[in-house]
């Protein structure tokens, strides 16, 4: 069925169909709708979850936790502060491989305090051991959201899908739901080891453990998001033969031949590919290298995309307050280090509070990394693009 | 006790079964240990109530002694002792 939703509409109805047994959640901009119409849904008899209307954010993380240790299909929403206030629960969750899937509406950070769209939120959780999906727009979140009750469930890890505050999350777009009853049918039900419930079976989670055990159980965890990345693909896959679509972890758009291309993340990537076809219609060899999944890095997928270019934009809708550029960038150098060919790399910082990104600046862009490729080297390796000076 | 590899451990940090305080001896936490005179008692149960650990062994009804298995040495039971009575005083432990 084709219907017109925005982002958060879309977020909403995955979770309606995915009737979570627990979602604890607390309302914050842009990402506000997701739970208030859910909670619409649970008011209605529409679903069978267990809402919990906490007080703040670390409350909300705390009772997901708490659920999902119990044995609970768990879900909740947030955006920006809301993220950062779960910020010490985040890492529990991964801790104790719970899979939670978080529905994440990216947002600045304060200060100053601002609503609108850019990815230091979700930036500023990237090492706390959740698997993150960045997605392009709203179809791909719709779908994306009921692919990561699989994953988590799967990897036994905590899953974040976001999409980009107000340019997705409030913006109306066409696309195709899936029945009810297929998603049922696809996501089955959750079967958990242990269950805080089980009286039966009493176990401990969340115990002490010191000098003797930590970095045991944290080399566990770094295990499991060492084999994120096929779980991801094989979720993808099945999602794929049963409804005709899917998502790659790594998309290279238009990069068979291109000499020069952008990698990016998020409602971007749908920008920049306009810019990739107005390029080419002038004979530019232009790419475009769109990364979904930041968490797992993909590495071998990215530097298999980015060691047959001559040049490459790296944009960052975040900035890493390093002096060293933006996360992405960062990362993307850094898995290039021992690649004996590689590309010239730039990096863009843009787009910051939800300042916007054109097309004709992304084509701006393209004609400045070509000038790299003609110059061959990189005058200026970090630019803050679109910024005031 | 062998220490587990990490693959040989839970996912998740779960420990798989109850009770396992039991086996975590937290006696060897001690500087002071509290010594226990069964002529000066008078078999209030003062210590018995008051110890945070369940370290007060009391057999057929009566105190018999302390547990140094799992006593941390706080000291509450001396302090709670009856004056009069003085039947715990503490001393330096010696490893």
């Amino acid at each position: 069925m084709i219907v017109a939703r925005t982002g958060n509409e879309a977020m909403a109805e995955a979770m309606r169909q995915i009737n979570p047994d627990v979602v604890a959640a607390y309302p914050i901009t842009p990402a506000t709708e997701i739970v208030q119409i859910f909670s619409g849904f649970v008011a209605n008899g529409q679903v069978d979850t267990e809402y919990v209307a906490v007080e703040s954010e670390h409350s909300a993380m705390s009772a997901c936790v708490g659920a999902a240790a119990a044995g609970a299909r768990v879900m909740t929403g947030t955006a920006s502060q809301g993220l950062a206030l779960m910020y010490e629960i985040l890492y529990i969750a991964a801790g104790l491989r719970l899979p939670i899937v978080l529905c994440l509406v990216n947002r600045s950070l304060s200060s100053p305090i601002n609503i609108h769209c850019d990815h230091s939120d979700s930036m500023g959780a990237r090492d706390a051991g959740w698997i993150q999906i960045l997605t392009e727009r709203t179809q791909e979140a719709y779908d994306s959201v009921i692919q990561a009750v699989l994953i988590a469930e799967k990897a036994l890890l905590p899953v974040m899908v976001t999409i980009d505050g107000f340019i997705i999350s409030h913006a109306m777009e066409n696309i195709e739901l899936i029945d009810d009853r297929a998603v049922k049918e696809y996501i089955g039900q959750r079967s958990a080891k242990y269950s805080l419930l089980d009286v039966d079976k009493p176990f401990t989670v969340g115990g002490l453990d010191l000098q003797d055990y930590y970095f045991e159980h944290k080399m566990s965890e770094i295990d499991a998001m060492n084999h994120v990345l096929p779980v991801i693909e094989e979720v993808n896959k099945q999602f794929s033969q049963r409804f005709k679509r899917g998502y790659p972890i790594l998309e290279e758009y238009r990069c068979l031949d291109a000499e020069v291309a952008l990698l990016a993340m998020g409602s971007t990537v749908g920008t920049a590919r306009i810019a990739v076809d107005e390029l080419r219609q002038e004979g530019k060899k232009a790419g475009l290298v769109k990364l979904r999944v930041f968490r797992p890095f993909p590495v071998a997928m990215l530097k298999a995309a980015l060691k047959k270019l001559k040049v490459v934009g790296v944009m960052d809708r975040s900035d890493s307050f390093s002096t060293n550029g933006g996360q992405l960038y960062i990362e993307a150098r850094s898995i290039l280090y021992d690649e004996p060919t590689k590309p010239l790399l730039a990096n863009y910082v843009y787009g910051l509070g939800g300042r916007d990104i054109s097309i004709e600046e992304i084509k701006e862009i393209y004609r400045q990394l070509f000038d790299i490729r003609n110059q061959g080297k990189v005058a200026a390796p970090i630019t803050y693009y679109g910024v005031r000076s | 006790m062998k220490l587990k590899k990490w693959t040989e451990l839970e996912i998740g940090c779960v420990i798989p079964e109850g009770g396992t305080s039991q086996e975590f001896k937290t006696g060897d936490w001690r500087s002071e240990r509290p010594i226990w005179h069964e002529d000066k008692c008078v078999q209030c149960y003062l210590c018995w109530i008051y110890c945070p650990d369940s370290a007060i062994i009391v057999e057929n009804g009566k105190v018999t002694g302390i547990d140094y298995d799992f006593c941390k040495g706080c000291g509450i039971c001396a302090y709670e002792c009856p004056p009069k009575a003085g039947a715990i005083i503490m001393e330096r432990e010696v490893k």
